[in-house]
């Protein structure tokens, strides 16, 4: 490479000074390539930004056309809780009322379940066990979300109505989903909880231990409450997690805005509502079409502010140790 | 120091403790110790259990006893006389080939063999259901029917035209490997008073008949060939485009941007926040950029390749870019990890030996940074192959049998067949769904297995 990039070498060797004025010379020389390349890869990175700029367009364009006509109001859209796009009644609640019980429901079950399931994995656990429950949560966390949505729909439905029987369980149920929405955050929850205990440096754990702590008392009074931030985010990151969960909610809750709190009737929630609006053959710029919009406006705001509240969450309350 | 009498003793007891006091505090502890050490172990066990409870429940729905009742049994078939070389057979497949064709002729509509022989012939050089030329000039025609190019029919493609039009089996009642397994008496005898024209017999809903046969109203005959063809479309596609998009901006991102500068750390943000939003938001963006706005390029008219049957923007281009920027993050996050991994030494060699940055990134980061990037790419691709919302909300099709043709073609995917066949209601449509997710599940099993061999093989380069 010397030959193209090297000024013709005089003919005695040369002095310090003139190998210095070589070398600057050899800095300055523009290299088009180079440049090219490096804007290229520029380009890739700000590629990612479009990507959010195209969401964020897309969803407040066609929602805004949505607002715009005539059937809707922002107002009623906050407060009504009737979902009937026949009948010109447009009220978010029935469905983000859906969301958000199976939502509780999950976390009901992913929260307890993924936490315990993290102190176990980083306090307790031999390195045999943890070599069969680490791999098992991976496989747990990479089984694609339409394949819970039959579970729940063909297994844990049925469970369940034969627990509380048949007249009282619905065919679809929030309950149901939102169980198995909880089934999909477990590894989620334990591995991001783990992270977070395995962060609490050992100096507190001998301590603890020192003092003559049990471990139980050393896993549920020190390490838990010095990892309280991370393990906090977790739980945030989970929730809007399930807040945006599709294929399980589009199966096993059901289809059809219901303003309901009784989690064995059947609800639609934000995203089975979008999926199944979709799903039919749309025209664009129908009522329909744009409500879709309006509804992934509101997903997203939710899922986005539960990720940034997240991220502040550890940001601002992460005990530092030395 | 303390007054009050009661919480003193309190005090003392719980932090001084004195003679047998300690022995049943500590005695205490430790109960309370192994009992959560229980629940603890209980959760960790839960999560496995849930996993062998999912697993075990898709392989007992895959296979099972099925009850078929058929609108004719084959040996009430064979006996319709006047049929050549007939005689002494016992099932189809002693037939001769043109007993099989007469057979098939006389059962069926003179309509539907019509149909049958224009999509493919039963003999070379004549028409068993219509005239000679009507053969003639089909053929001869600009446009000639697959009748006319295709070869002509096999005994086994003659037999199995039999089974779906003439023998037509119907299931009408399924049971799940373990109550097949468990329970066999009892499932023969509800079959016999309920079905007493039908049946019995045990089947494996995951054959191969079932991976290489096109989708079909009738799940006897059902199979997943178009949408695993619509799989490996869209995910090819998919991976196509963010490999090097990703790989890009991680570059970038960890050798050409400063770590402090503004527009880095915008980037970075919001590539940490796309990771997080749902997948299908990102249908959405697919639905109003890719199948509407870029409807021109996504149905192919700008280049004039547009599928007949498509010829809307609701095709295999427009699933694959939609994953594509869904598989995104994951592959710029573990692609800087990679990068991140390659000690500094190596670049400061390169430097040091005037090469400039993009050499020392050619030569030196990429190879090294190689196996980590590679397993991103497939984390990526085990991520989106499992997609189905996003593609429902472009508007994967719901009934396609032909397989797609380009990326211009209709598409339906794996996660979307299963999706559908689960919606609906009959418990037949379940057990095929089943034999769907073991397809989808073993198609990640072996995705999964090569990213860990990359791992392993790449990890040990450095070290």
């Amino acid at each position: 490479m010397s030959g193209e990039v090297l000024p013709a070498r005089p003919a005695a060797p040369p002095s310090p000074a003139q190998a210095g004025a070589a070398a600057g010379l050899l800095a300055r020389k523009s290299r088009p390539g180079e440049k090219i390349i490096e804007f290229s890869l520029r380009l890739a990175g700000v590629i990612s930004i479009f990507t959010t700029v195209g969401i964020v367009f897309v969803l407040v364009r066609d929602a805004l056309d949505f607002f715009a006509s005539p059937a809707v109001s922002l107002v009623e859209f906050l407060t009504k809780t009737t979902w009937q796009p026949q009948l010109g009644e447009f009220g978010i609640w029935p469905l983000l009322n859906a969301t958000l019980i199976i939502s509780a429901i999950g976390m009901a079950l992913a929260i307890p379940v993924g936490l315990a399931t993290a102190i176990y994995m980083s306090e307790y656990a031999s390195a045999r066990v943890r070599a069969v429950l680490k791999p098992a949560l991976e496989v747990l966390a990479g089984v694609p979300t339409v394949v819970f949505g039959y579970f729940a729909l063909t297994f844990v439905t049925p469970m369940l109505r034969t627990i509380f029987g048949d007249d009282v369980v619905k065919i679809y149920n929030m309950a149901s989903a939102g169980l198995v929405v909880g089934i999909l955050t477990i590894p989620l929850v334990a591995s991001l909880s783990e992270d977070a205990i395995h962060a609490v440096p050992d100096a507190l754990r001998q301590a603890a231990y020192g003092l003559g702590a049990t471990k139980r008392e050393t896993s549920l009074r020190v390490v838990v409450p010095a990892g309280l931030s991370g393990i906090t985010a977790a739980v945030v990151v989970a929730v809007s997690r399930a807040v945006g969960e599709t294929m399980i909610v589009a199966l096993a809750a059901g289809a059809g805005p219901n303003f309901t709190f009784n989690p064995f009737d059947s609800a639609e929630s934000m995203t089975g509502y979008m999926v199944r609006i979709s799903g039919g053959d749309l025209s664009y710029g129908s009522i329909d079409y744009q409500s879709i919009f309006a509804v992934g406006l509101v997903v997203f705001l939710l899922t986005l502010l539960l990720n940034i509240i997240s991220r502040v969450i550890v940001r601002r309350f992460r005990e530092v140790y030395e | 120091m303390i007054d009050n009498e009661y919480v003193r003793k309190q005090v003392e007891r719980d932090l001084f403790p004195r003679g047998p006091e300690i022995e049943r505090q500590i005695g205490r502890r430790r109960r309370l110790g192994t009992v959560w050490r229980w629940v603890f172990l209980g959760a960790a066990a839960l999560a496995v259990l849930i996993l062998s409870v999912l697993l075990l429940k898709i392989v007992g729905d895959a296979n099972g006893y099925v009850a078929v009742e058929s609108a004719v049994t084959e040996s009430e078939l064979l006996p319709q006389s006047g049929l050549d070389g007939a005689d002494g057979a016992t099932t189809l497949d002693d037939l001769p080939f043109d007993a099989l064709v007469s057979l098939y002729q006389a059962n069926v509509s003179a309509g539907r063999c019509r149909a049958v022989e224009y999509e493919q012939r039963f003999y070379d050089d004549r028409l068993v259901c219509d005239s000679e030329e009507r053969f003639q000039t089909m053929c001869a025609s600009d446009n000639p029917r697959p009748a006319c190019t295709l070869p002509a029919r096999d005994a086994a493609s003659v037999r199995q035209l039999i089974e779906a039009d003439v023998i037509k089996p119907t299931v009408v009642s399924t049971w799940n490997l373990w109550e097949s397994l468990f329970r066999r008496e009892e499932i023969f005898q509800t079959a016999a008073t309920e079905f007493p024209g039908a049946e019995v017999y045990f089947r494996r809903w995951l054959t191969w008949d079932f991976v290489t046969s096109p989708q079909s109203s009738y799940p006897e005959i059902a199979g997943v060939r178009t949408a695993i063809l619509g799989t490996l479309w869209v995910v090819g596609i998919a991976v196509a485009f963010s490999f090097p998009l990703g790989v890009g901006a991680a570059i970038y991102l960890e050798e050409y941007a400063s770590k402090s500068g503004r527009l880095n750390q915008i980037i970075q943000t919001n590539i940490n926040n796309l990771a997080g939003v749902p997948s299908i938001i990102y249908g959405l963006l697919g639905l109003a950029l890719f199948v509407r706005a870029l409807e021109p390029v996504t149905s192919g008219a700008l280049f004039g390749l547009s599928d007949p049957s498509a010829a809307n923007g609701r095709t295999i281009l427009s699933a694959g870019l939609t994953l594509g920027l869904l598989g995104l993050p994951i592959i710029i996050i573990s692609a800087q990890e990679a990068i991140r991994a390659v000690p500094a030494s190596l670049r400061q060699a390169s430097y040091g030996l005037g090469a400039t940055r993009w050499q020392t990134v050619r030569s030196h980061v990429l190879p090294n940074a190689l196996g980590g990037i590679l397993t991103g790419v497939i984390l990526s691709m085990s991520r989106i192959i499992g997609e189905t919302a996003p593609l429902v909300v472009i508007g994967a099709s719901t009934y396609i049998t032909t397989d797609p043709t380009g990326p211009f073609s209709k598409f339906t995917s794996l996660p979307v067949q299963i999706y559908q066949w689960t919606a609906r209601p009959q418990d037949t449509f379940r057990d095929i769904a089943a034999a769907a997710i073991l397809v989808l599940l073993i198609l990640l099993l072996l995705l999964n297995a090569t990213a860990i061999y990359l791992r392993n093989r790449y990890s040990k380069r450095i070290g």
